[in-house]
């Protein structure tokens, strides 16, 4: 996490109106739907949302793992260090898979292969990128495993997964993503598996390693928690489409949209008297191949009016000029087309 | 008679357990082991039997007699044993060492007709004797052409199991893999290759291609190709599915890479699996095949040719032809099938 907000910076990724639509027999599902953001080096960005929203989806396509193919169709550009990832063909965006850009699964049971040893993940993946040989890669693996923080590297390097606990699993995981020094890493819900103490390790590993390495990091979550106090900035997602961002503190001591609003409302508080009911949003997330004309949250926004349901918000700047945005006509912080006396 | 034995530890859990009885029990293993194979060889050598009671004493007497031998070796080990199990790897291992070792093992004449005119023919079998298990019409020795015949038919379906994983594996894997055309065009000539019934393709090929081991192991191997497609394909789109295959990929992993790094060596225990059950499916194939002449021409023995000697009324008069190839043939599929579901 880095300190000086002020200080521009060339951005490291640069995400405009990107859209991904797969085409399913039940009809198109535009699973993210106009989104656009951008991450400077040395920057990690949280991608908030519940599940269905879209940022899982975001977080492959910004990759490139999910691309255009017979039943994909992705618009928008995506600008890794000023390459747009789609418009490369497949082995040249492969090329980039590992070495400037490298992911983080979720669940570190399903992510390693339980008939390959961890020596023979790491090994495997150095060598086939930086092409040393195998004592090397042996030296940088356990080299790695010690840098994630595994005790007796050496040792883990010849033992199969199912030997290692979930939290070593994932620290093995973000080794392998981190062998060939990524520019960006992009964790796709890391600590969603892990008990609550082994969460609270990893992201704190994830802090010290994207500092280290001046690393970008994408944090996709679900969990308020996880992301507040490890993200600079914050991008709240809803059915496909950005509906706040800005820097994380200020978003969340005062968010502006009431779907932002709603998720910290519900997270419990112990400051609370007991038998205080816990407030849920209601409904559910709208069906994707069919989504709501107008604002996608209004179906369950307790403030949507006519206007809600028919024209859909539009990203506006918040007034203050600090970086924030939100789409919504009924913005609990000024923005600036509201400003113009509607 | 041995004394009964106090209990020892190792034995109680399996009191517990009801699979071994008390102390007594190697006392009653051994009894019945032994009454058990006194009764089967009564039953096969008397003649106050008619068949049916022949048949079924022989086999209650085998029984008896295996489940002797369990109980003994359950008390021996102090654990159960699976008896049928081990019998059925001995059994194995004793025809696989046979086979392989048949050129050099001191046995009679299996294919040199001129050389059998001198012996006896349709000599009944006698264990003490020149000729263990008898001779057939041309006056050849029985035990060593069925070691000569087994090796034939397990080389044969060694053979085209081989070419049959290999192939077939290889090719539903890729088909699973990279989807698409490719895995149209090959679910549909999978499918026809299934499609045509076995036998009479065996015959057709039979007919059309010359009868050595290496035409009727490649005959055969077209049986086992489809399945072997069918198999690796499924299991493939299985685990490319997986997110460990993801995740490789995600690190920049290139399709061949994942190929062999990745599926293959999960796809392979499923497979190797059914190629062990191939193998006995195989070698009743290939007696098939020689029963009907269409294989491995006499005099080369294999067992289907063995067994089709027993034509034309030579089975009522001489059972040992038919039965010495017809229980070779039983015991080894009975065995590779038992390795199956345990590999």
């Amino acid at each position: 996490m880095t300190t000086d907000l002020e200080a521009p910076r060339e951005p490291l990724l640069v995400v405009e109106d990107l859209h991904t639509v797969f085409h399913t027999p039940r009809g198109d599902v535009r699973a993210v739907d106009g989104v656009s953001f951008a991450v400077a080096p040395g920057e990690t960005l949280g991608l908030v949302g519940e599940s269905g929203s879209g940022k899982s989806v975001l977080g492959r396509t910004v990759m490139g793992l999910i691309s255009n193919a017979q039943t994909t169709t992705v618009t928008g550009r995506v600008l890794l260090g000023g390459q747009d990832i789609h418009a490369l063909d497949r082995g040249r965006r492969r090329r980039l898979w590992g070495t400037e850009v490298a992911m983080v699964f979720q669940d570190p049971m399903t992510s390693l292969n339980p008939v390959k040893r961890i020596g023979a993940h790491l090994t495997e993946t150095l060598r086939s990128h930086l092409s040393c040989s195998r004592k090397e890669a042996t030296e940088r693996g356990t080299d790695l495993l010690r840098q994630v923080g595994i005790p007796e590297p050496a040792r883990r390097m010849t033992q199969y997964p199912h030997e290692l606990s979930g939290g070593m699993r994932q620290r093995v995981v973000i080794a392998l993503a981190l062998t060939c020094d990524p520019r960006l890493l992009i964790a796709d819900e890391p600590t969603t598996a892990l008990d609550v103490t082994v969460q609270k390790q990893i992201l704190d590993l994830l802090a010290r390693l994207t500092e280290e390495r001046h690393m970008a990091m994408i944090l996709v979550s679900h969990d308020l928690g996880a992301v507040v106090g490890r993200t600079d900035r914050v991008q709240v997602m809803y059915a496909g489409r950005t509906v706040e961002s800005g820097d994380t503190r200020p978003v969340f001591a005062a968010p502006g949209h009431h779907y932002t609003d709603a998720l910290l409302g519900s997270i419990p508080q112990l400051t609370n008297a007991p038998h205080t009911l816990l407030r849920s949003i209601e409904g559910s997330p709208p069906d994707m191949t069919r989504p709501p004309t107008g604002c996608r949250f209004a179906p369950r926004c307790g403030r949507a009016d006519e206007t809600c349901v028919e024209v859909p918000p539009p990203l506006l700047p918040a007034l203050g000029g600090d970086g924030r945005k939100v789409a919504c006509h009924h913005s609990l912080i000024p923005t600036e087309e509201l400003s113009h006396g509607r | 008679m041995p004394a009964p034995e106090p209990v020892p530890p190792s034995v109680v859990p399996s009191v517990v357990s009801g699979v071994v009885g008390k102390g007594a029990s190697p006392v009653i293993g051994a009894a019945l082991l032994v009454g058990g194979l006194g009764l089967a060889w009564w039953s096969a050598t008397s003649a106050a039997l008619v068949t049916p009671a022949r048949m079924l004493l022989l086999v209650a007497g085998l029984l008896a007699a295996i489940a002797g031998l369990g109980r003994v070796a359950a008390s021996v080990r102090g654990r159960p044993v699976d008896v049928v199990f081990g019998l059925g790897m001995l059994w194995l291992v004793l025809v696989l060492g046979a086979a392989g070792l048949a050129p050099w093992l001191p046995l009679g004449n299996h294919d040199d007709s001129v050389a059998g005119l001198a012996s006896p023919i349709f000599a009944p079998p006698d264990l003490g004797s020149e000729h263990p298990l008898g001779t057939n019409n041309y006056g050849l020795d029985v035990l060593s052409r069925a070691v000569h015949g087994a090796r034939t038919s397990i080389l044969v379906a060694l053979i085209a199991v081989l070419i049959g994983t290999v192939v077939g594996g290889g090719v539903g894997m890729i088909a699973g893999f990279v989807r698409g055309t490719t895995d149209r065009v090959v679910g549909v000539l999978a499918n026809a290759l299934l499609a045509v019934p076995p036998l009479i393709l065996l015959i057709a090929l039979g007919t059309v291609l010359d009868p050595s081991v290496r035409s009727i192991a490649f005959a055969l191997s077209l049986l086992t190709i489809p399945s072997m497609v069918r198999l690796a394909r499924a299991n493939t789109i299985t685990v490319a599915e997986r997110e460990y295959v993801l995740a490789a990929r995600a690190l920049g992993a290139g399709r061949l890479r994942l190929l062999r790094r990745d599926v293959l060596p999960n796809v392979v225990l499923p497979v190797l699996s059914m190629a062990v059950v191939m193998i006995s499916m195989l070698v009743v194939a290939e007696a098939s095949l020689s029963f009907l002449g269409l294989g491995i021409e006499q005099p080369a023995p294999t067992w289907g040719n063995m067994i089709s000697e027993g034509q034309g009324g030579v089975m009522q008069e001489h059972p040992f032809i038919v039965v010495v190839p017809g229980v070779c043939l039983f015991l080894t599929v009975f065995s590779f099938n038992l390795l199956g579901e345990k590999a």
